[in-house]
């Protein structure tokens, strides 16, 4: 080893030492709105410093396919940054498959590079990479599907699919195991990954729309996995800790969403939660009244109220709704009422969705209030308005042992003195799970499209003004 | 197993830990960007694949390393972009000195 290249390593290392440093402070900085924009620059700048120590490596020799290569890819990248705030769930999805596909592609690359001497440790995270990165790549795919709605949102289910499922994973890692003893068995390789791939779109088939909160945190954690375990197999300590890094991020988020469901991620993968209420539900079909209401007689409680907190769901995201409201807080700002929001944590389709659209509408966010936060205040709310949210202001989570919700923690919508609700029509939510709040002496349903209601209110709020 | 093996490992459980307590501070107003933001940073998998290319040891670890190096590029790129977007738009209510 000349001296030469001994320096070059070394400022590699210190490259990869400082980027490993900006990534853990680029997360620290993002626990609070004030600093989180210097959490991207610390993360870029250590990304910058990562790549360019990486093309100090002296065996490199090809750069312009690697220049090429990163065009393309910022090519692809710039229109996904820039995508509508409405579709950041599907995009995020969409971005876990490929980081999923470039950790499946790098281990099957090294597995051809080094087999047949490979020894079994390194088999062995190489092939937890594999199977990790294939599974996510299809499951995250099929989410991002599901979320875009190209796919159909509800759960689909058959007979002894979790046996199903579950044998194909054990399969995949019977085949990994087998690689492990016998790493030069070349053909048995890209069975390990077709299997995996195969297990990743099946686990995603049972999962509907509610769950996908829960389930994107799951396939974040386990993308961060593969690259942890890419770590081991380039024996490169950076990767070992930007994936430990978005795993612990991806998991942390799964087990709040979970809680939030007061579910088992088991229960989440296996449990398939549409299809079993949606019997119930035409079961208990008897005839109970609803009160309605046109936005005449809404605007008008409104402005007779003090104090109004405003529940926003999936249903505002797919009406884009988010702009009226902010109109709506507003108008009703104006009159003095004081308007709060309250964002329940699975409320949408991806951790911390209503936060990010309620600001998209330049909504104060020290006005989106949390569950706990917010849930003593409802018997002192005037008015809940409902917008788009089903499940998660159902009492019968409270009350109903029986309800498949039970025990999930909810929004106490119902103990406002009057509440709103903001729906298409009766049809029971994404869940298929009857709402008891809507036929309570108190609620108004307001029946419509949320953005032209909403549009509807503003404009008898400004009308009376006048 | 060697020493870099357990080194690995001890590095992987430190970080893990850190990431956990850094983590668990992030407020739930910023999970969407947060995931977003550990998307781009774990798209560090990209150094793998620049080297893959770079060394051109095989067609075949050459054309997946290509792949793969535009599919993390355009997770480094997209991720760091909307993070930064979605920041931007969280404000409050209170005067905030520029």
């Amino acid at each position: 080893m000349n001296t030469a290249f001994a320096g070059n390593q070394i400022s590699i290392e210190f490259l990869y030492l400082l980027a490993s440093a900006l990534f853990i402070l680029s997360l620290k900085w993002m626990s609070a709105p004030k600093t989180a924009r210097h959490g991207v620059w610390a993360g870029e700048i250590g990304m910058v410093a990562a790549i360019a120590g990486t093309l100090l490596h002296h065996g490199i020799v090809d750069y312009r396919s690697i220049a090429i290569a990163l065009v393309i890819g910022s090519g692809i990248g710039i229109p996904l940054g820039l995508v509508h705030m409405t579709a950041v769930p599907q995009r995020t999805a969409l971005s876990h498959a490929f980081g999923a596909l470039c950790v499946t592609l790098v281990g099957t690359a090294e597995f051809y590079l080094r087999t047949p001497d490979v020894p079994r440790f390194i088999m062995a995270v190489l092939s937890m990479e594999v199977i990790l990165g294939s599974l996510t790549f299809t499951g995250t795919l099929m989410a991002a599907g599901k979320l875009q709605e190209v796919l159909p949102q509800r759960p689909l289910t058959y007979k002894g699919q979790n046996l199903v499922n579950l044998s194909l994973l054990a399969v995949a890692i019977a085949v990994a195991a087998y690689l492990v003893l016998n790493p030069g068995n070349r053909q048995l390789f890209p069975a390990m990954i077709a299997l995996s791939l195969i297990f990743g779109v099946l686990m995603i088939v049972p999962i509907g729309g509610a769950d996908m909160p829960t389930v994107i945190s799951l396939l974040n954690s386990y993308a961060g996995l593969s690259a942890a375990a890419m770590g081991f197999v380039l024996d490169s300590k950076l990767l070992i800790i930007a994936g430990a890094l978005d795993g612990s991020s991806g998991f942390i988020l799964s087990v709040i969403m979970s809680k939030a469901m007061n579910r088992s991620f088991t229960n989440v993968l296996f449990g398939a939660f549409g299809q079993v209420q949606a019997s119930d539900a035409a079961g208990g079909g008897e005839a109970r009244t609803v009160r309605s209401a046109t936005a005449e007689e809404a605007a008008g409680i409104l402005a007779a109220a003090n104090r109004v907190v405003v529940v926003p769901g999936y249903g505002m995201a797919v009406a884009q709704a988010q702009h009226k409201v902010r109109e709506l807080y507003d108008s009703l700002r104006k009159r003095g009422v004081e308007v709060r929001f309250a964002v329940h944590p699975v409320a949408g389709r991806m951790p911390g969705h209503m936060n990010v659209l309620l600001a998209e509408a330049d909504i104060p966010y020290d006005q989106l209030v949390e569950m706990d936060d917010i849930n003593g205040d409802f018997p002192q709310t005037d008015v809940a308005l409902v917008i788009g949210a089903n499940d998660v202001t159902n009492p019968s989570a409270r009350s109903d042992q029986s309800s498949p919700i039970y025990g999930m923690p909810i929004l106490d919508v119902d103990k406002a003195r009057t509440v709103m609700v903001i729906k298409r029509s009766m049809s029971p939510g994404f869940a298929g799970i009857d709402n008891p709040l809507y036929y309570m002496d108190k609620t108004l349903m307001l029946f419509g499209d949320a953005k032209s209601f909403v549009n509807g209110i503003v404009h008898e709020l400004s009308g009376n003004t006048h | 197993m060697n020493s870099g093996l357990i080194d690995g490992l001890f590095v992987f459980m430190l970080a893990g830990f850190v990431g956990f307590e850094v983590i668990r501070r992030v407020s739930p107003l910023l999970h969407t960007p947060l995931m977003s933001l550990t998307n781009a940073l774990d798209a560090i998998a990209v150094v793998g694949a620049i080297v893959l290319v770079g060394e051109h040891q095989s067609k075949l670890a050459y054309g997946l390393g290509l792949l793969a190096v535009v599919a993390a590029t355009s997770n480094v790129v997209g991720g760091f972009l909307i993070t930064d977007r979605m920041l931007k738009m969280f404000k409050t209510s209170r005067p905030t000195k520029p």
